[in-house]
């Protein structure tokens, strides 16, 4: 069980986190972070789950069943766009130069 | 604390770290790649772990869901075009505030089934097994709040950039009619935290949750769209995190507030990027307030043929391309760089020069010349190409128009007044490549096309560029 003032800890340690995360970050990749973003909070899917599998009329059955699908394409479509995205990064001077633009 | 608990726990943990460093590695071009598997490899570990939660109903039904769910999520993601990235980030994004929202929606009446009362000690009490206490209540009601708004926020803004709506909706007395309706989600909120847990309650509470966001996001244009995702996007990672305190899941908790955090502050940075701020795109119209009398711009646009283009470009010693919106919209990418390889492969230097919002997204322009095969280390940002452009013998626009208009720095009655440009008007030639006439996506004229040193290559984007490369192939012989 985590209590009020813990959880509150965690958000504020984890927002930081985000927070410096992306920083600094340059302009190009700002879309395909968007996207990376988007795929992680596809972790709802985990919560979802664990709403339907706790879902006691079919009623609440059938909104978790919506929750789960959603989440799940959160997860699945949000993976698969941004890692189309960086796929198609690369430098035309293959592992030789170690600097990132 | 059985063994098995343990296990999930640290496969929760083992996510969570995964998320973050997977996010960190996607904020550096080289390492991007490896950061989106990462945090892939996190999303699989924490879903296999909750599979295995012991007091798990339905096993099978979440199963048929999640296989459903991630197969058509897969396959619409694999198939669409890379013009079309923004909207299906949007629709994802919805798809994710809706799930939060569900979650939300699931407690609150399983709550309700309960009979609870508020007792003294901030605790509810409940005739079934759970005993929700306050602060879960109302973060099960924020998270439904914000998750409802966010999905059909988004499923409008996925809309409007499909094409299917292409109205904005604007009445008098919009802003106020919004304004009521949230109050009245929030009103029914607090009285839902304040222990009124009835099942009509609640989904009128939903109703105008949901009713917020279609009517927030429907009068914002096409132009500001990818702030008001981004917004989104922080909101769902929000949504998350409150739904994961109300079930205790601290993956949940982690994941969902560093997206909150990033996301807010790259809807800052993209909010910047256009010149814009927050409040101005969720509550301003974009070129509805017709201010001061706009600049008059003399001059003609003069013409040019394909061949006297190619020739020019040819002989040049440097030359950048600015590539836009117009250039991905009539997919010219592969052909501008077909044309700029053999430029190169004359000895000619040549750049590509990216605007922070050339395209529909900041940083989307850099997507779609990637998946042309243009190296990232040929691409320059606004600020390292500025000083450049007076030692740039020509300067190939195609298909951008905003973001080199010189009218951003000297007209202030322009609504793009203020607005950082890519500074092309100080190369020695320009050649713009567009298709006809006409004003850009914000309806403004641009002083850049009347310049003397501009000349007007009319065209569609990949035709205009595959006669330059039939041109410079003419040459070679």
């Amino acid at each position: 069980m985590i209590d009020g003032f813990l959880a509150l800890y965690i958000f504020m340690l984890a927002a930081f986190t985000g927070y410096e995360i992306i920083a600094r970050v340059p302009v190009i990749l700002h879309t395909p972070l968007m996207s990376g973003s988007n795929f992680i909070h596809g972790i709802v899917l985990v919560g979802a789950m664990i709403a339907l599998g706790h879902a006691q009329t079919t009623f609440e059955m059938v909104i978790g069943f919506i929750g789960v699908l959603l989440g799940a394409g959160n997860a699945a479509g949000g993976y698969v766009v941004t890692e189309r995205m960086l796929e198609m990064f690369k430098s035309s001077k293959p592992a030789v130069s170690k600097e990132a633009k | 604390m059985g063994w098995l608990l343990v296990v999930i726990k640290a496969c929760y943990f083992l996510a969570a770290l995964l998320f973050i460093l997977g996010l960190k590695r996607m904020s550096s071009p080289r390492t991007a790649r490896g950061g989106i598997v990462w945090a892939g490899v996190g999303m699989l570990v924490a879903v296999l772990a909750t599979f295995a939660l012991p007091d798990m109903q339905h096993r099978g039904v979440i199963l048929a869901a999640v296989l459903i769910g991630v197969a058509a999520a897969w396959w619409s993601g694999r198939r669409v075009a890379m013009t079309a990235m923004p909207q299906m980030v949007a629709l994802y994004n919805g798809m994710g505030g809706g799930a939060a929202a569900a979650i939300g929606a699931t407690e609150l009446f399983s709550y309700a089934g309960k009979a609870v009362t508020l007792l003294d000690g901030d605790q509810f009490t409940a005739s079934g097994a759970s005993t929700p206490g306050l602060s879960q209540v109302t973060l099960a009601v924020l998270g439904a709040l914000i998750g409802s708004i966010s999905f059909s926020g988004s499923l409008i803004a996925f809309a409007k950039l499909q094409g299917w709506l292409d109205k904005r909706f604007v009445f008098p007395g919009q802003r106020v009619v919004n304004m009521l309706v949230l109050a009245g989600a929030a009103v029914l909120g607090a009285m839902i935290v304040g222990g009124q847990l009835s099942v009509p309650l609640i989904v009128v509470f939903f109703a105008l949750a949901l009713a917020f966001g279609l009517m927030m996001t429907l009068p914002i244009g096409g132009a500001d769209m990818p702030v008001v995702i981004s917004l989104y996007n922080a909101f769902t990672g929000l949504a998350v995190a409150f739904e994961g305190f109300v079930l205790q899941n601290e993956a949940m908790i982690i994941a969902g507030t560093v997206v909150g955090a990033a996301g807010t502050l790259l809807t800052q940075l993209m909010a910047k990027a256009m010149n814009r701020s927050i409040g101005n795109v969720l509550f301003g119209s974009f070129g509805a307030a017709a201010g001061a009398e706009a600049q008059a711009i003399g001059g003609s646009q003069k013409p040019i043929e394909a061949s006297d283009a190619a020739v020019m470009m040819a002989y040049a010693e440097r030359v950048v391309i600015v590539p836009g919106y117009g250039m991905a919209v009539a997919q010219a990418q592969h052909k501008v760089w077909e044309f700029a390889k053999l430029l190169i492969d004359r000895g000619v230097k040549v750049k590509f020069a990216i605007h922070p919002v050339a395209g529909r997204m900041p940083g989307h322009m850099n997507v779609l010349l990637a998946e042309a095969g243009v190296p990232y280390d040929l691409i320059a940002d606004m600020d390292d190409i500025n000083p450049e452009f007076p030692n740039t013998d020509v300067a190939l626009v195609i298909g951008a128009n905003d973001v080199v208009n010189p009218l951003a720095k000297t007209d202030p009655a322009s609504p793009i007044y203020g607005m950082p440009i890519l500074d092309v008007a100080a190369a020695k030639q320009v050649i713009v490549v567009k298709r006809g006439k006409g004003t850009g996506f914000a309806g403004i004229e641009n002083a850049l096309f009347y310049a003397d040193n501009a000349r007007m290559l009319y065209g569609d984007g990949q035709a205009a560029a595959g006669q330059l490369v039939t041109e410079l192939k003419s040459l070679e012989t």
